[in-house]
């Protein structure tokens, strides 16, 4: 971005390089783009979202996001790089409309995104998104500015920002356009008046990108529903209902060379190295003897990516669900769907194993036992599945405040970490890299233990 | 007056309360109640208050307003009725003398009759106003009075209400700058607010929960930390500063110390000992109150006395560090500042109790408060069903008022209601409505022009 500014003309660099993204491109879009721009998004979006889950703190956020930044929206050609920005920001609208909770997460990163970037702009910068938001807010004068000076330096002491000048610029503005300053007492509010800082404008705007953004995704996917779906069928419509659940790590399809398991070890590995939403789907369907589509679905393909074999799969689904359903029923009706799941029937697509993003977003009904534990359990039923999986009280306080603040992934990854005595800095997000971070510290133990033996025996 | 003779027969039904005294007994009953809603209930004036204008004649009022309101009725065996929706002032009536509800709560405007809503599926039911309320109840302040605790209200600790209602209100008026404004006792252990300026019905939750958080200074969640307050930061926002100075300082070392003894024994200061970061001060002072000798002033009251001697040594120049100053501060919030029911406030959807009902297990009637004579107000004086009733039963005052109403104490809170709130709301509503018609004509106008232009 520094070397598009660079190559403008001088003069020009009060203009911002943040689109405010009111209306669609009217660009030819290659459909490869179309996607791969999306991706790079996504893959800013999926790491702020990462970072605010970790609880990072405001200056680590700062540089993960310029750095997210900088490794996925630089486009090769420099004069591309706002194209690639405004494309892929609304293609990701196309795939984050149609859902309560995706467009939910959509509006909370892409803001955090446009914050980021609305604070790196220069004054003279924002000021021009300001005028372009409408937001023609006149400086507060400097007669007024001194009457409510000792408030002004009252609440920057009160918030320990730098104490106002006496030639700092303040908006006065409705107190309704800046409520994150209301609720924190982050601003001197007056007769409903509430008196902004510069530094504070990027609250201002935000909510007025926030809003707007969120009208938008409204009407995008009530156009998505009623038109594009139908007239993109062959074209648009698989890429983006592909988008938004595709896991942008390793997809996990194909087990790692040292993960193939059979059908005897498979209880005890379930034991050790499943992660809880599969270990409840395992134990489930040998109590029962069935499991519902979702939860089939769900352990089905996890335990492909955890290396079981079709055949070994058809055999271990049959042991079991003949006992409920007969032999014969089963090959008629359940051997088909885990074929297909191995790409064996109907379309031959091999089917990728679902990521924790997946799973969590899932709505299990009545009789179903898959989604995400930490998500869909009560409270009373996750500390019990816990001290199964032998977490100690002290971790189980800490998995169970985790989730209270709807961070399942990370109340995995202490469960991981409790479990496994280790900890994981990665963190959790997908079922298969619970399951073989698992296994390779499984065996990492074994080795050194059988190492330890062989010192002994050697010693001896 | 045939009213009245009904109100003597039914007296007359009730055997054993025949058998009090020449006065009505105490108590609530389903017979007062429909005496109450018969002949002293405010329908018009309630119906004037949530029309807000739209029941006039302008073309630009509202017609469908008031009855896309949800009203809720609590029935005597408990029953509870949601999303019932009136037309007209008339049919509110009715149906409330028809039902006598112990209770009527009050819940937004939706954006259609909610009592439809089934029919609106596809398109959805939702509020689309709501005044800005808060439920201030006594209840949450058990650890800090001790006269009494739970569901009980004294003279002693209603002071803490006062401090409410005076924090809040300023507040909303000088910072929010918001104008009509209606506080409620809430006929048991708390009050009520009704913000009910235009601006304050169209704020979205996430601006309700905003105003909410400005208002907040506990932290929650922490049942282990001895703190209940935490000011952080070396200096306060200006609306803390000027609550302390203006209210909490001087309720807390002029009323409350005395009248609730915070320092008269052990367990009681322990408690403010533990607000204290700082061994040796705690130590010291545990040392000058374990000895309980009286020696200078036998006079002076001992819980002034040792709240003197705690801020002279943790403002005194040995202790510079902000966060023991600062201490001082938290100790006079923690059993002071106002307890808000936060979720009450946060969202649209809250139902709260309507004003002039009777609470079902003291009597009392939820009168209006005037906040600018807030002190002045007593819980156990306002009127109750009974003695209403009683004053609708003498018979020497029946000459000198027009109505039931202004026979009974009942009268000058209903005057106050129409006085001091529903009047200036009304006008400034109507204000507000012809002024906003305007604009939009004169807008539609140039519009046309601009058509006109174009059109040439």
């Amino acid at each position: 971005m520094l070397a598009v500014r660079s190559r403008k003309p001088a003069g020009y660099d009060d203009v911002p390089t943040l689109p405010l993204y009111r209306s669609a491109p009217a660009l030819d879009v290659r459909l490869e783009e179309f996607e791969l721009f999306a991706i790079d998004r996504l893959r800013v979006l999926k790491g702020i979202s990462d970072g605010l889950s970790r609880g990072k703190k405001h200056e680590e956020m700062e540089k993960l996001v310029t750095d997210l930044w900088k490794t996925n929206m630089r486009h090769p050609q420099a004069s591309e790089d706002i194209n690639k920005d405004i494309i892929s920001h609304f293609v990701l609208r196309l795939v984050y409309c149609r859902t309560e909770e995706l467009r939910k997460w959509f509006l909370s990163m892409e803001t955090a995104l446009f914050r980021h970037r609305f604070r790196n702009e220069r004054p003279e910068a924002q000021r021009s998104l300001m005028a372009e938001f409408g937001l023609a807010y006149k400086k507060v004068d400097i007669s007024e500015l001194e009457s409510v000076m000792d408030k002004l330096t009252q609440v920057a002491r009160s918030t320990s920002q730098s104490l106002p000048t006496a030639d700092a610029i303040f908006y006065k503005v409705p107190f309704a356009e800046v409520p994150e300053l209301v609720g924190s007492r982050r601003v001197f509010i007056s007769k409903g008046h509430a008196y902004i800082a510069m530094s504070q404008v990027v609250s201002l705007v935000a909510t007025h990108f926030r809003s707007h953004l969120s009208k938008a995704l409204m009407l995008t996917n009530r156009k998505w529903t009623s038109t594009i779906v139908e007239q993109e069928k062959n074209r648009l419509t698989p890429i983006v209902e592909a988008l938004s659940t595709s896991y942008l790590g390793p997809d996990y399809s194909q087990p790692k060379e040292f993960a193939e398991i059979s059908l005897r070890e498979i209880d005890d590995i379930a034991k050790s190295s499943f992660p809880m939403c599969m270990r409840h789907l395992f134990e489930k369907l040998r109590e029962e003897h069935h499991l519902k589509h979702g939860g089939r679905m769900q352990l089905g393909l996890f335990l492909k990516g955890v290396g079981l074999k079709l055949d070994d799969a058809l055999a271990f689904w049959k042991a079991e669900f003949s006992r409920k359903v007969g032999a014969e029923r089963f090959d008629k009706e359940y051997a088909y769907s885990i074929r297909h799941n191995y790409g064996r029937e109907g379309k031959r697509t091999d089917y990728t194993p679902y990521s924790c993003q997946k799973i969590i977003s899932s709505t299990p009904g009545v009789g179903d036992h898959h989604g995400c534990p930490y998500r869909h359990f009560s409270e009373e039923n996750l500390t019990a599945a816990l001290s199964r999986m032998g977490v100690n009280s002290r971790a189980l306080g800490d998995v169970m405040s985790k989730v209270r603040n709807k961070h399942y992934q990370l109340a995995c990854t202490l469960t991981f970490e409790a479990v496994h005595g280790t900890s994981c800095e990665a963190g959790i997000n997908h079922p298969n890299q619970y399951f073989s971070d698992s296994q390779m510290i499984m065996k990492s133990k074994n080795h050194s233990t059988a190492n330890d033996t062989q010192m002994q025996i050697e010693s001896s | 007056m045939p009213g009245h003779e009904v109100a003597k027969d039914d007296m007359m039904i009730d055997e054993y309360e025949q058998k009090q005294v020449n006065a009505v007994p105490d108590g609530f009953n389903s017979q007062y109640l429909k005496i109450y809603y018969g002949k002293l209930f405010p329908y018009e004036e309630m119906f004037k208050w949530m029309s807000y204008a739209n029941d006039g004649k302008h073309p630009a009022c509202n017609q469908s307003y008031f009855g896309r309101r949800e009203f809720s009725f609590t029935l005597d065996n408990d029953v509870y009725l949601r999303y019932k929706t009136f037309n007209s002032v008339s049919e509110l009536e009715n149906s409330i003398k028809e039902k006598c509800p112990v209770k009527i709560d009050i819940g937004p405007v939706y954006n259609v009759d909610p009592a439809k809503r089934h029919s609106y599926a596809q398109s959805g039911c939702y509020p689309e106003e709501r005044e800005l309320i808060f439920d201030i109840d006594m209840s949450d302040y058990d650890d800090v009075r001790y006269c009494c605790s739970g569901a009980d209200v004294c003279l002693e600790c209603w002071p803490l209400m006062t401090i409410a209602i005076k924090v809040i209100d300023t507040a909303l008026r000088d910072d929010f700058g918001f104008n009509h404004i209606l506080w409620v006792y809430s006929g048991r252990r708390g009050v009520h607010c009704w913000v009910c300026d235009g601006k304050a019905r169209r704020l979205t939750n996430e601006l309700r929960a905003a105003i909410a958080d400005y208002f907040r200074v506990y932290k929650v969640g922490n049942e282990n930390s001895h703190k209940k307050v935490s000011l952080m930061g070396p200096a306060l926002h200006p609306f803390l500063v000027r609550s302390y100075t203006e209210v909490l300082k001087d309720f807390f070392e002029r009323t409350l110390l005395s009248s609730q003894k915070i320092f008269s024994t052990a367990e009681r200061y322990e408690k403010i000992l533990d607000m204290i970061p700082d061994e040796s001060v705690t130590s010291e002072l545990r040392g000058k109150w374990q000895d309980n000798r009286r020696t200078s002033n036998a006079k002076e009251d001992i819980n002034v006395a040792r709240w003197e001697q705690l801020k002279h040594l943790l403002q005194s120049g040995k202790q510079k560090m902000q966060g023991l100053r600062r201490c001082v501060e938290e100790i006079v919030f923690s059993y002071t500042y106002p307890r808000l029911d936060m979720e009450v406030s946060k969202h649209m959807n809250h139902l709260l109790k309507a004003p002039f009902c009777v609470h079902p297990k003291t009597g009392r009637v939820c009168v209006p408060i005037d906040p600018n004579r807030c002190e002045d107000f007593d819980p156990t004086a306002v009127p109750t069903l009974s003695t209403l009733i009683e004053e609708l039963n003498n018979e020497g005052l029946r000459a000198e008022a027009d109505n039931d109403r202004d026979r009974t104490s009942l009268g000058k809170s209903i005057r106050f209601f129409q006085s001091s709130f529903l009047e200036p709301l009304v006008k400034s509503c109507k204000e507000e409505m012809i002024s906003s018609y305007n604009a939009k004509l004169q807008q539609s106008k140039l519009q046309q022009s601009k058509n006109v232009l174009a059109a040439i």
